[in-house]
């Protein structure tokens, strides 16, 4: 193991670094190792996609990629009419089955 | 009150201090665990503030994450000034010492890889902004006399939106360049997504968010390599240079968990 060597002193580091360069850092890389104590690792991921979220507008997240509210429906209409609309097709695909001839096949 | 036991680091056995009155995440200071060749730093956390339920509330406060952010950067920090730290990802949570131990055990052929990777190196952060607003500059009409005609207007207007496509063309040009004379000095290089400036707070737009593993004994040359790139004659571009971090951003690839041999062959079933 050597020791250190003298380095150059800090940069945009310590007390003043940057926020985003810390969470960047402490949240997003590092090793992943499941500890005792579970921390979903989706939360977390939520967590940053939220924080970048609390300060950019919905069309920059959209800009940016991020657009997973759009899928979820705790958090979007359009999600929860499409769940609708594929559950209704998935019970008609049963009941057809049960009794083929009484439900029509046509979907929405 | 229960304490459990949060980790910050995994490095080898080393004989120099920590900084006094260095404190972790829950004003508890640090300790090491050694197991074998391998020492955890760790420190004892309030079970109220460290179960699964607690931290996933925590986790959604902005100001509870910046402190321990925060506090967990400056213990590995700390670390970094003395030897080489494998960095661990924020909140990873034991219930007692021997947790601790059991994983130290598991994973010691692994730690040992990686360890011996990053061994003597440092991690730069290097971003490269592109001013939002380019002063009109470089256009040669200078405060611009009232255009003449719509012709004029036009061509004032063309001659803005060249300077601008100029000025994205050099960024581009100078960020490639900047990474391939910086990842010959670097061991190792990641490129990073571009931050939100919204969150940075840094003026301009992020083109290039960069981390290089760069050895110890070479750190001051790295740093000088980037002034000098940074002092070029580049206007409306800026280079911002952060660290010597713990290396972070490298210190996941090889860590021969089973999820990542999965990911080095996205193609093949296991």
């Amino acid at each position: 193991m050597t020791t250190p060597s003298r380095l150059p002193d800090p940069y945009g580091q310590g007390q003043s670094a940057n926020l985003a360069d810390i969470l960047e850092r402490v949240l997003d890389k590092g090793v992943v190792i499941a500890g005792d104590i579970r921390i979903n690792l989706l939360d977390i991921e939520l967590l940053t996609i939220k924080l970048r979220l609390v300060v950019a507008s919905v069309d920059k997240a959209k800009e940016m990629g991020i657009d997973w509210w759009e899928s979820d429906p705790a958090l979007s209409s359009r999600a929860r009419q499409d769940e609708l609309t594929r559950e209704n097709a998935e019970l008609r695909e049963r009941l057809r089955e049960l009794d083929p001839g009484r439900v029509p096949r046509e979907a929405p | 009150m229960t304490t459990l036991r949060y980790v910050y680091a995994v490095c080898r056995p080393f004989e120099a201090p920590l900084q006094a009155q260095l404190t972790g995440v829950s004003g508890d200071p640090p300790r090491l665990l050694p197991h074998g060749d391998l020492v955890a730093v760790v420190s004892h956390v309030p079970e109220a503030d460290f179960s699964e339920q607690a931290l996933r509330g925590h986790l959604e406060d902005l100001d509870w994450l910046t402190g321990t952010a925060r506090a967990h950067q400056q213990v590995v920090d700390a670390l970094t000034a003395v030897i080489t730290p494998l960095p661990l990802r924020l909140a990873t949570v034991f219930r007692d010492d021997s947790g601790v131990r059991v994983m130290l055990e598991e994973r010691e052929a692994a730690f040992g890889r990686t360890l011996d990777r990053l061994d003597g190196c440092v991690e730069w952060g290097v971003k490269v902004h592109v001013e939002a607003e380019p002063e009109p500059a470089a256009a040669p009409a200078a405060p611009g006399p009232k255009p003449a005609s719509g012709r004029d207007y036009l061509r004032q207007r063309r001659q803005q939106s060249r300077a601008k496509d100029d000025l994205w063309t050099r960024a581009e040009e100078f960020a490639t360049g900047l990474h391939r004379s910086l990842s010959d000095t670097a061991e190792d290089a990641r490129l990073h997504a571009p931050q939100d400036p919204r969150l940075s707070g840094a003026a301009g737009r992020n083109v290039l968010n960069a981390a290089y593993l760069v050895h110890r004994d070479v750190s001051e040359e790295f740093v000088e390599s980037v002034d000098r790139r940074a002092k070029d004659d580049t206007p409306g571009i800026r280079v911002e240079l952060t660290g010597p971090w713990a290396a972070y951003s490298f210190a996941g690839e090889e860590d021969a968990g089973e999820e990542d041999v999965k990911d080095k062959n996205p193609g093949e079933a296991p």
